[in-house]
Order: structure tokens, then C-alpha cells, then sequence
């Protein structure tokens, strides 16, 4: 319930007045390719809209996965979603029996005891679909659909680090009490960048700008002839690429870093670096490079494909691509900070427990 | 006024108003501006006047909206002689006091109902504690405007977009009426239409937690803010808001100033996420080890 109550009660209510639409990407139907792209002034393609990514197709391949689904695979598997989902959101009685101890076993984020309703998510629905291919999984390169394993130096430089939060890191949501990392409760600074507010968890507001799997999945673009801004919904992130412009002097870091754009025919090609020390996107260093590559499929939806490179952390650059569909929701203020009593909350119930097991400890210990 | 020996009065303004008016037509009317007759903004893709670019106010607003006097901090305490920093902020010393102001609101005050004036002297008497930028929350509107840092407006051929550098808020104004904002937010729920020159931005669904400034001044989550837009020169936005509030003022009142175009060739907004910034103020003392000493 952590991010429902950071919410408050306003979006609480926004979200039981939504009502979920036909997924705009449903694999079942490729997207109708239109000859005529909507075009700006300028001649450049019209990119604005606001975007709905989220999508059944995870980042890195599951094991054992072929790289596409055929058409009977996906169906099955998001029927499955579907059923999970509907499962997830069925009204709770009353005069229920507790259940068992630990959760029924089934998974996801609202599988677990307190976990959410299904309702309150917005996990996807249908695999992402480029080129026709049904995906299943967003890198493209490595083939194997994986990012590269981490270089050692990277490895041994991230398990010397204090703070370890990173950018895309997840809401443990099946959190079963003080994780096992020491002193992951010790301060704010060790806890995820999602729970303090600080970006969206998930990698959503990046670069690279990934699905979530979680809620909140969605993007506004505004497209200027100077600069594009790229909003994410969470954590109200607008992104400003800079058109045709200088990278900002090396001394000045962000946490989504310095964006600046460019086409290259159709496509918006918009470059980040400068990151933070602290955005560490799946433990990289500071010195990561994104390319990210923004071109439209057809009315309804763009093509987002981005490269990752940072030395320091994998041993070559690794690709994903993605569909981004149009969506005619609204995105409404994700005010996370000014109702985050999840962050007190969780480091004031750690220091509890630690006296309570003190207390403990010194009674067993007088026994 | 002092004239020459020969002077003749009437041939005096007559001259200057000749060299007025032929410098004014050499410098060319788009620059400046004819009296009386209104300028012209370029136009953006849209067709209406082009308000993209990084904008700011340059005035004292955000201390106290309303005429004051310099004050020696934002937080006071009765000292033997008259008032004094709050210990919670002596140690800023000048760098925490504020500066005059001869005032935005339009007639001079802001026209509270008598328990909403005896709130806002709570608020500010507690203002170390109670002002919701010191927790870096988002400013509201129309604080948002003349917080002292810049904000970028995107205007496209079918979008309008606000970003404030302060606390990264963010506002999308709809140009189509979204009928009546579904929940409350910090920032309200903005519709913006043009009436010729200007665009007027209507305001509601705010909730009831931002204030206006530093002083406290502050309104209920029946606020319902207008304001108005236009560029009156290359780098000027003149720049309204009429501020109604039932619950916590007698009428609606105004508040104008003008909004600068920022002019260093490398303007930008840049990173302000404040939240980082006051986690120590708000979750120190949770640490399994707070800190100690200064």
C-alpha cells in the first residue's frame, strides 16, 4: 500500500473513476501503417501525443523464450494475464477465511498478501509488437534478448558501494520484512529512488524510458521547433530535449542528464549523457551514453528504440525497441514527495525493530 | 524648468517631438512600441501570439505578495527592541532576511475574511514549519510563476505546456474544456483559451495545501485562479492573475507583474529536485544514526 498512500486519497479516487479501454496495442491486430504522416510546420514528423507503454513484453527475454511469439502463443499468454488480472480484482468478502500464511503462492505485485487489487495496477495487457513480430522481450541486441552480463569491475565496484539504489530499480512489493542487503534501512539515502520520491522506480521516466510493469505507464510529448519535452507521468519528469544543441559543460550532472536532439530524416534522434552519480540506470556509472531513437509507426503509434553504452559497466552497447501507443487517458499529478509517509514510515518501523529486538535480545539474554 | 535665453517653449516640445518621432520611425514601430499602439508578438505555429522561451519574474512576490517593508527574516521572534530572527534561522543572517516590495496586489491588500486574516497570521508566525516550499512541495499557481527561478513555456501547433524549474513542477494546459478536474492537485487543473493577444489560463481542482508565498498568505480548496498572458514586448509577458476564493476572501482580487525573458544565450531549466535536499530535514532523525553536532 506504500504508493497508495503516498497518493493520498485524490488519485485514489481517479482511479476507481478509471475504466480500462481496449489496449491500444493489442497484439491480436497489427496496426493499420497509414501513408501520411502527420507532419509539423517545419517538415519533421508530429511525435506529440500522449503514450501509453505499458506492456506483457519485459525488458530481458524469460529463459527459453523464442524471440517472437506466434500469434496462438501470445493469445494464450495474455488470456492468462487476463484471467490473473480479473483474478486480482475480484471484490474481497467479508466473511472471508484468512488467507494462507505467506500469500497463495501466486506472483506479480498483487500477488501477495497485502498487495494490491489488480485494479489499482496497470501491468499491460498485450505484448509489444514491431515489424509484425509479437516480442518477447524489449532488447533486440544482444540477441539473445538479455543485457550483457555486468564486467567484473562494474560487479566489484557495486558490491564496495554504500548506497546501491538505482534508477530502474522495482518496488519490492513482496518485501517480507527488513531486506537482507545490511543497512538497507539505515538511512534515507539507501532506499530506492522510487520510494523517496526522487524518479519514478522502474527505469519509467529514463533514459531509457521503459514500462514499468507496475502503473502509471504514461508519456506526454510536446514538440517544439527548439525543443522536445518528454513528460513522465511518474514522477511529474518533464525531460527537455534541447534541439541541435552543445551537451551541457561536464560539471553539470542530472538525474535523467542532459538530452539533446536531432533528425536524421524521420526520426528524432535525441542523445543523454551527464547523468548523476546517483541514477546508476541497472548499476551503471555516471559516464552512461543513451541514444534514443523516436520515429512514428502510424497515427496511433511511435517506434522508441534506444542504445545504452558505459564502459565501465557492460562490454559493449546493448539496443531494445519497443511500440509506443497513443492513449486518450489523462494524466493527472503524481504528487508523490508531498504524500510520501511510506519513507517515515519505513525507517521509523526499522528503528522499532531494531529496538524491539534488542529488547529481546536483552531478555533471552537475562533468562 | 529652466529655459534658454531665447527660448520659446512651444518651439522647445515642438523640436523634441520632431527628433522624438524621427528616431522612433528610424528605430523602426517593432521595437518600439508607438504609445498607445499595442504590440504585435510573432506568431507561433498555432497562429497565436508565441509565448515559447524560458520566462521569470524579477520582483519579491514570493516573500509577501502585499507592500512591505524590509524584514530582518521570514521567521520572527520578539527580541528586547523589537523583532528578531527565530533562532531556527539566525544562522542565515542577512541572506535570510527579506527584501521590500512595494506590493503585486492589485488596491494594495488582500481582502481576507476576519477568521481566513487571523489564519494567515498563524501561518505566518509559523512559517519555519508550515510554508510548504521549505518541504519542497509542489508551489501551486499561481506561486509557480514568480517563485524566483525560471520556467520554460512549449507552445506547438496543438499543445501548451508549462515547466518550472522549482521542484520540476509541471502543468499541461488543455485547450479543449476537460470538463470539471476529476480529482484535486497541487497544481489545479488548467484550460487556456486565447482572447486576441492574450491567453487567459482558467484554474481549478486545486487542493488546499499550497500557499502564495512566504508570509502565508494561503487560500481553501475552492480557489479558482484566471490568469492572463501578454507578451508586450520581444522579451515581457505581462503577466495577471485574479485570484476567487469564496471560503477564505470577501471578493476576488488581482495580482499583475511582468515576466522576463531569460537572456543568457544558454538559458535552460535545469535540475531542481529540492526533494533530495530536505530529506535530512524530514527523515534525519529517523536515520539509525542521526546526526549530531552543527
Amino acid at each position: 500500500m506504500r504508493h497508495l498512500l503516498r497518493m493520498g486519497m485524490p488519485i485514489m479516487a481517479a482511479l476507481l473513476l478509471w475504466e480500462p479501454g481496449p489496449a491500444a496495442a493489442q497484439s491480436q491486430k497489427a496496426p493499420a501503417k497509414t501513408d501520411k504522416t502527420r507532419r509539423m510546420a517545419d517538415g519533421h514528423p508530429d511525435l506529440q501525443g500522449t503514450y501509453d507503454i505499458a506492456t506483457l513484453t519485459p525488458v530481458d527475454r524469460p529463459i527459453g523464450a523464442p524471440a517472437v511469439y506466434t500469434r496462438e502463443e501470445a493469445q494464450k499468454r495474455e488470456a492468462a494475464a487476463a484471467k490473473q488480472r480479473a483474478k486480482g480484482d475480484e471484490a474481497i468478502q467479508g466473511d472471508r477465511t484468512a488467507p494462507p500464511k505467506g500469500g497463495d503462492g501466486s506472483v506479480g505485485a498483487a500477488g501477495n498478501v497485502g498487495g494490491y487489487n489488480t485494479g489499482w495496477l496497470d501491468m499491460g495487457s498485450a505484448f509489444t509488437v514491431v515489424d509484425g513480430q509479437i516480442r518477447s522481450s524489449i532488447i533486440v541486441d544482444p540477441p539473445d534478448g538479455r543485457a550483457p552480463p555486468m564486467l567484473p569491475a562494474a560487479l566489484q565496484r557495486l558490491a564496495g558501494a554504500r548506497a546501491r539504489p538505482t534508477s530502474d530499480a522495482q518496488e519490492n512489493t513482496n518485501d517480507p520484512g527488513l531486506e537482507k542487503a545490511p543497512g538497507a534501512y539505515d538511512d534515507p539515502e539507501r532506499r530506492p529512488l522510487g520510494e523517496r520520491c526522487l524518479l519514478g522506480f522502474g527505469s519509467t521516466s529514463g533514459p531509457p524510458a521503459l514500462p514499468d510493469y507496475f502503473y502509471n505507464n504514461l508519456h506526454q510529448i510536446v514538440q517544439t521547433k527548439d525543443a522536445v519535452m518528454i513528460l513522465t507521468e511518474m514522477v511529474h519528469d518533464a525531460r527537455i530535449v534541447r534541439m541541435n544543441a552543445q551537451h551541457l559543460p561536464p560539471t553539470i550532472r542530472q538525474w535523467m542528464g542532459d538530452s539533446v536532439g536531432h533528425w536524421e530524416g524521420d526520426t528524432l534522434v535525441v542523445d543523454t549523457t551527464n547523468f548523476t552519480n546517483k541514477t546508476r540506470f541497472r548499476g551503471s556509472t555516471e559516464n552512461l551514453h543513451v541514444v534514443e531513437r523516436f520515429s512514428r509507426l502510424d497515427d496511433q503509434m511511435l517506434l522508441y528504440r534506444f542504445t545504452v553504452e558505459d564502459p565501465a559497466t557492460w562490454a559493449k552497447p546493448w539496443t531494445g525497441e519497443m511500440a509506443w501507443p497513443a492513449t486518450d487517458g489523462k494524466i493527472y499529478e503524481y504528487a508523490c514527495h508531498e504524500g510520501n509517509y511510506a519513507l517515515t514510515d519505513i525507517l521509523k518501523g526499522a528503528r522499532l525493530r531494531e529496538k524491539e529486538m534488542a529488547a529481546s535480545k536483552a531478555s533471552s539474554e537475562k533468562r | 524648468m529652466m529655459f534658454g535665453k531665447d527660448g520659446d517653449l512651444m518651439g522647445i516640445i515642438t523640436q523634441k517631438a520632431m527628433r522624438i518621432a524621427v528616431a522612433g520611425s528610424l528605430l523602426s514601430a517593432a521595437i518600439i512600441p508607438l504609445a498607445g499602439q499595442a504590440y504585435r508578438a510573432p506568431r507561433a505555429e498555432n497562429g497565436k501570439p508565441d509565448l515559447n522561451g524560458i520566462w521569470q519574474a524579477m520582483n519579491e512576490a514570493n516573500y509577501d505578495l502585499e507592500g512591505h517593508n524590509a524584514r530582518p527574516a521570514m521567521a520572527l521572534r520578539p527580541g528586547p527592541y523589537g523583532p528578531v530572527p527565530a533562532a531556527s534561522v539566525l544562522a542565515l543572517g542577512a541572506v535570510g532576511a527579506v527584501p521590500p516590495s512595494l506590493g503585486v496586489v492589485e488596491g494594495g491588500e488582500i481582502p481576507y475574511k476576519p477568521e481566513a486574516l487571523a489564519q494567515k497570521k498563524k501561518n505566518q508566525e509559523n512559517w519555519v514549519t508550515s510554508d510548504p516550499e521549505i518541504k519542497c512541495y509542489l508551489p501551486g499557481v499561481p506561486r509557480a510563476t514568480y517563485i524566483p527561478q525560471p520556467f520554460r513555456i512549449f507552445q506547438s501547433n496543438s499543445q501548451l505546456f508549462f515547466a518550472y524549474q522549482y521542484a520540476g513542477a509541471v502543468r499541461n494546459i488543455y485547450l479543449k474544456d476537460p470538463g470539471p478536474a476529476p480529482v484535486d492537485a497541487w497544481m489545479g487543473q488548467s484550460f487556456g483559451h486565447w482572447e486576441g493577444e492574450t491567453l487567459v489560463i482558467d484554474v481549478t481542482g486545486f487542493n488546499d495545501q499550497s500557499w502564495f508565498d512566504r508570509a502565508g498568505n494561503f487560500h481553501s480548496d475552492a480557489l479558482h485562479v484566471v490568469e492572463r498572458y501578454t507578451r508586450t514586448g520581444p522579451d515581457v509577458i505581462s503577466y495577471e492573475a485574479t485570484i476567487e476564493d469564496p471560503k477564505v476572501f470577501t471578493r476576488p482580487w488581482k495580482i499583475s507583474m511582468p515576466l522576463y525573458r531569460r537572456q543568457e544565450k544558454n538559458a535552460q531549466i535545469l535540475d531542481f529536485k529540492c526533494v533530495e535536499f530536505v530529506e535530512e530535514l524530514m527523515y534525519g532523525k529517523w536515520r539509525k544514526t542521526p546526526l549530531t553536532g552543527q
